[in-house]
C-alpha cells in the first residue's frame, strides 16, 4: 500500500514537472532557412518594420534605400546571433512595437532626414527585432540557417518596396506610401495601448 | 462500494488527474502568434459594423474631396494617428465624457461642412477632424475580441478606417461636375441627418 502511494506521488510529481513546451517556427516543410524565411511573413511586427524602413528609405531615394538595403539584414543577423546566445525577452514587445510605430510615423510625415539617419534606424531596428528572433528561435531549436532565411526575406522585401518607392511619380502614389505609413503608425500606437493593458 | 472497488476509483481518479496535468505544460515559450487572421478580419469588420462610424469616415473622404489638394490627402493620412492616439487613450484607462455624444456631433459637423461647402483654413479642418478622430478612436479602437492578435486587429481596425475615407474620397471626386456636386452636398446633408438622430439616441 505504502509502495503505491509512493509511485503515484511520483506520477504526479513527474506531471507537475513537465518540461516546457518547444516552441517551433512555422514549419514549411522545405527546412530551417524556408522556416525563417516564412517566419518574417507571418509575424506581424517584423513584417511592419521591414515595410516601414523600406518605405521611409524609398522616400528618401536610391543611396538611403541602398544604405536602408544592407544596414538592415545585417543588424538583424548580428542582433538574432546576439539574442540566441543571450536571449533577453523583457521589455522588447514594447520596444519592438515602438520601433515600427516610430519608422511609420516617419513615413506619415515624409520626414526629412539624411542617409546615415536611414541607416542608424535601420540598424536600431534591426539588432532590436533580431535580437527577439534569436530568443525566441533558439528555444525552438531553429539557428544560424533560420536567420539566414530571415534576413533573406528581409533583403528581399526591402529592395523591392524601397526601389518601387524611389521610382513613384511625384502626387497620389507618394500620397498612399504616407498613408501606408500612417496606418502603421496607427496601428503601432494601438498595440502599445495593448501591451500597456496587459502588462507587457 | 467494497474496498477494492473503491481502490479501483481511486486509481483511476488519480491516473487521469496525472493525465490532465500531463497535458499542462509547466512553460509554454511558442512565440507564433496566435489569432492572426481571426484579428485582422474582426478589425477590418468592426468599424463597419457601426453606422455612426462608418458616416463620419465616409464624411472626412468627403469633405477632403469638397476641400481639395492638400486637404484630400492631409486629413486620411493625420485622421488614422489622431484616432489611434484616442484608443491609446481608451487602452490606458483615460475617461473622456461623452464619447457617444462626441461620435453623433463628428457626423453633424462632418456632414454640415460638406452640405454647406465650408472651407476653413487646412490648419482649422485638420483640426477638427482631428478632434472628433479622438472620440472615434477611444470608442471603437480597445474593443478587441477574446484570442485575437492585438496588433493586426489594430492594423485591420486602422486600415478599413482608411479604407472608408478612401470612399468618401472617391464619391467626392464626382464634386467636379454639375450634378455631382449636388450629390456630394446632398450625402453630407444625409450624413448630418443622421448624426442628429445618433445625438438624439446618445441622448435620450
Amino acid at each position: 500500500m505504502k509502495v503505491a502511494a509512493i509511485a503515484r506521488a511520483i506520477v504526479v510529481l513527474s506531471a507537475m514537472l513537465a518540461a516546457p513546451a518547444q516552441a517551433h517556427l512555422v514549419e514549411t516543410g522545405f527546412g530551417a532557412f524556408y522556416d525563417g524565411l516564412a517566419h518574417v511573413a507571418l509575424t506581424p511586427a517584423d513584417l511592419l518594420v521591414v515595410v516601414a524602413l523600406a518605405l521611409l528609405a524609398g522616400q528618401r531615394g536610391t543611396r538611403a534605400a541602398r544604405y536602408a538595403l544592407f544596414a538592415l539584414p545585417i543588424a538583424w543577423f548580428a542582433g538574432g546571433v546576439v539574442g540566441a546566445r543571450w536571449p533577453l525577452a523583457a521589455g522588447l514587445p514594447l520596444l519592438t512595437t515602438l520601433s515600427f510605430a516610430i519608422a511609420g510615423a516617419l513615413v506619415a510625415l515624409n520626414a526629412t532626414m539624411r542617409d546615415v539617419g536611414i541607416a542608424a534606424l535601420a540598424v536600431a531596428a534591426g539588432v532590436l527585432h533580431g535580437l527577439a528572433n534569436g530568443a525566441t528561435m533558439a528555444p525552438a531549436g531553429a539557428t544560424t540557417l533560420a536567420l539566414g532565411g530571415a534576413i533573406t526575406a528581409i533583403f528581399c522585401l526591402t529592395a523591392i518596396l524601397s526601389a518601387e518607392v524611389t521610382a513613384l511619380p511625384a502626387g497620389w502614389p507618394r500620397i498612399a506610401v504616407r498613408v501606408a505609413g500612417s496606418w502603421i503608425a496607427a496601428a503601432g500606437l494601438l498595440m502599445l495601448g495593448w501591451l500597456a493593458r496587459s502588462g507587457g | 462500494m467494497n474496498d477494492t472497488t473503491s481502490r479501483r476509483y481511486r486509481c483511476v481518479a488519480m491516473c487521469a488527474l496525472a493525465a490532465a496535468l500531463a497535458c499542462v505544460p509547466a512553460l509554454a515559450q511558442a512565440h507564433e502568434e496566435t489569432g492572426q487572421a481571426a484579428g485582422f478580419l474582426s478589425g477590418l469588420a468592426h468599424p463597419v459594423s457601426g453606422l455612426d462610424h462608418v458616416l463620419a469616415m465616409i464624411a472626412v473622404g468627403l469633405w477632403g474631396a469638397v476641400l481639395g489638394p492638400p486637404a484630400i490627402w492631409v486629413l486620411p493620412v493625420a485622421f488614422p494617428l489622431v484616432m489611434a492616439l484616442g484608443g491609446l487613450m481608451g487602452l490606458l484607462g483615460i475617461a473622456l465624457p461623452g464619447v457617444e455624444i462626441g461620435i453623433a456631433v463628428s457626423a453633424i459637423v462632418l456632414g454640415t461642412m460638406v452640405l454647406a461647402e465650408l472651407r476653413p483654413p487646412l490648419w482649422l479642418a485638420a483640426a477638427i477632424v482631428a478632434f472628433f478622430a479622438v472620440f472615434h478612436g477611444h470608442a471603437h479602437g480597445r474593443e478587441l475580441p477574446a484570442g485575437t492578435s492585438a496588433l493586426l486587429y489594430s492594423l485591420g481596425f486602422v486600415a478599413a478606417t482608411g479604407l472608408l475615407h478612401a470612399v468618401g474620397i472617391l464619391l467626392g471626386l464626382a464634386h467636379r461636375w454639375a450634378a455631382g456636386r449636388q450629390a456630394v452636398r446632398v450625402a453630407g446633408g444625409g450624413v448630418a441627418l443622421a448624426g442628429l438622430f445618433f445625438l438624439w439616441r446618445a441622448i435620450a
